[in-house]
């Protein structure tokens, strides 16, 4: 069928097969391949992206669920000025990753927590990336550069 | 993993959802949320042939307060059920345990009508709907039905919905006893409850004690003759017939079953 996404601000159309999953739209068409296939169950949240605002797996959606709609990945942070978004800087800041395989999901999570919650506990950031596994940092420095993006972001 | 091939089609209307259906066959499947189903059709343990997609369908979405009841659109979100100011008035039980669903993400994309209609007897949702006496709205080519929430689930995966049949909306009661509490037990945040158990004033709903959602009528029974929580709680798995998998032999699931019914009581009456 033919699918057209708003992906990053711009328009990526396309005839696909039915059964294409959002994030082979996203690394096979679109060519963006920050967004990571990691457990493929829906399980791990590397795959993260927002849909219309809000985080979703992106292996576990449609690429047609996601025709007309539009879908922000780890690439479309950065508004085209080179600048690191927020989230990204904190996660650098707080040395939030290690090899890097989970940070794009783990920042659209953030990103969408932060959407939603704009000042969150430590509680409420642990809770709201259980949908993020991370096997090298141990969550800590995740969780501190979430908080820290969040009190950066109450200070602007 | 991608799923077998098949047809999508889009409805954008109940009526047009049942059409697309009816003329698909056996072997369609609607496609809400697609959080249980995709994972399923990856695996090939479900190879529809033809979905029809009624995500988009905006008249199935809605919380809203009735006549002495809450009125839930089939296509509700688990995270806009979570944050829905009526649930949290009316039946804060349900607005609790949605919240507890899977992860951000996954409330994101899960619909109430779709966990429903999936019967996973792991999910939380069934058995909410058992402790709340929840009645379901099915609309099928012959009509619109009411079905008790208690008559709905028949088996694994497996409820009274005949194929081409959609759930359209799910209907609360207001609780006539206020105290509720919601429990459940698993290794990591994000899983399925190995056991979890809703409490409404004297209802008590068990996920995963069996092939569908059970009442603990035993617990009930007890709590209806005036026996306290723990008294009650002893009796909570009797009747069951929770499975023997990777996550808990049956007796330990017997032994959760009794432990949050008891926690589940406790706090429920804490807040009556």
């Amino acid at each position: 069928m033919k699918v057209t996404v708003t992906v990053n601000d711009g328009e990526v159309a396309a005839e696909v097969a039915d059964r294409t999953l959002l994030v082979h739209f996203l690394r096979d068409v679109a060519g963006l391949t920050a967004t990571n296939v990691g457990c493929d169950t829906s399980s791990c949240g590397a795959c993260t992206v927002l849909l219309d605002g809000r985080s979703v797996k992106s292996c576990t959606v449609l690429a047609a669920q996601a025709d007309g709609r539009a879908v922000t990945t780890v690439e479309g942070l950065n508004d085209g000025s080179g600048e690191l978004h927020p989230v990204q800087r904190a996660f650098r800041a707080e040395h939030g990753l290690q090899c890097g395989f989970c940070t794009p999901g783990m920042v659209m999570a953030s990103v969408s927590l932060l959407a939603e919650n704009a000042a969150p506990t430590e509680d409420e950031v642990r809770t709201a990336l259980e949908g993020n596994l991370c096997r090298c940092t141990g969550y800590h420095n995740i969780v501190r550069a979430v908080l820290a993006a969040a009190s950066e972001g109450q200070r602007q | 993993m991608i799923p077998a091939p098949f047809t999508y089609q889009r409805a954008s209307s109940v009526d047009e959802a049942i059409d697309l259906a009816a003329e698909a066959g056996e072997d369609a499947k609607f496609l809400a949320g697609g959080h249980s189903l995709m994972p399923l059709m990856k695996l090939r343990l479900a190879v529809p042939d033809t979905l029809v997609d009624i995500g988009r369908i905006g008249e199935l979405s809605y919380v809203s307060e009735r006549d002495g009841h809450v009125a839930i659109g089939a296509l509700a979100t688990h995270d806009e059920i979570a944050r829905s100011g009526v649930l949290a008035a009316t039946v804060p039980l349900l607005a609790d345990a949605a919240g507890r669903i899977g992860d951000p993400q996954v409330r994101h994309c899960g619909t109430i009508g779709g966990s429903l209609a999936h019967a996973d007897p792991a999910a939380d949702l069934p058995a909410v709907m058992l402790a709340l006496d929840a009645t379901l709205v099915a609309r099928g080519p012959s009509g619109t039905r009411e079905i008790a929430a208690g008559d709905f689930f028949l088996g694994l995966f497996e409820t009274v919905l005949a194929p081409g049949e959609l759930l359209t909306e799910i209907r609360i009661p207001r609780p006539a006893s206020a105290g509720w509490s919601f429990q459940k037990f698993s290794k990591r945040g994000i899983d399925w409850a190995i056991v979890g158990v809703a409490v409404q004033g004297g209802n008590v709903g068990l996920v995963n004690m069996g092939s569908t959602p059970l009442r603990a009528t035993a617990t009930e029974r007890e709590l209806a003759a005036g026996s306290g929580p723990g008294d009650a709680a002893v009796h909570a798995a009797e009747g069951t017939s929770p499975s023997d998998d990777l996550n808990a032999p049956r007796a330990y699931r017997e032994h959760l079953a009794r432990v949050l019914v008891r926690r589940a009581l406790q706090e429920a009456a804490s807040r009556a």
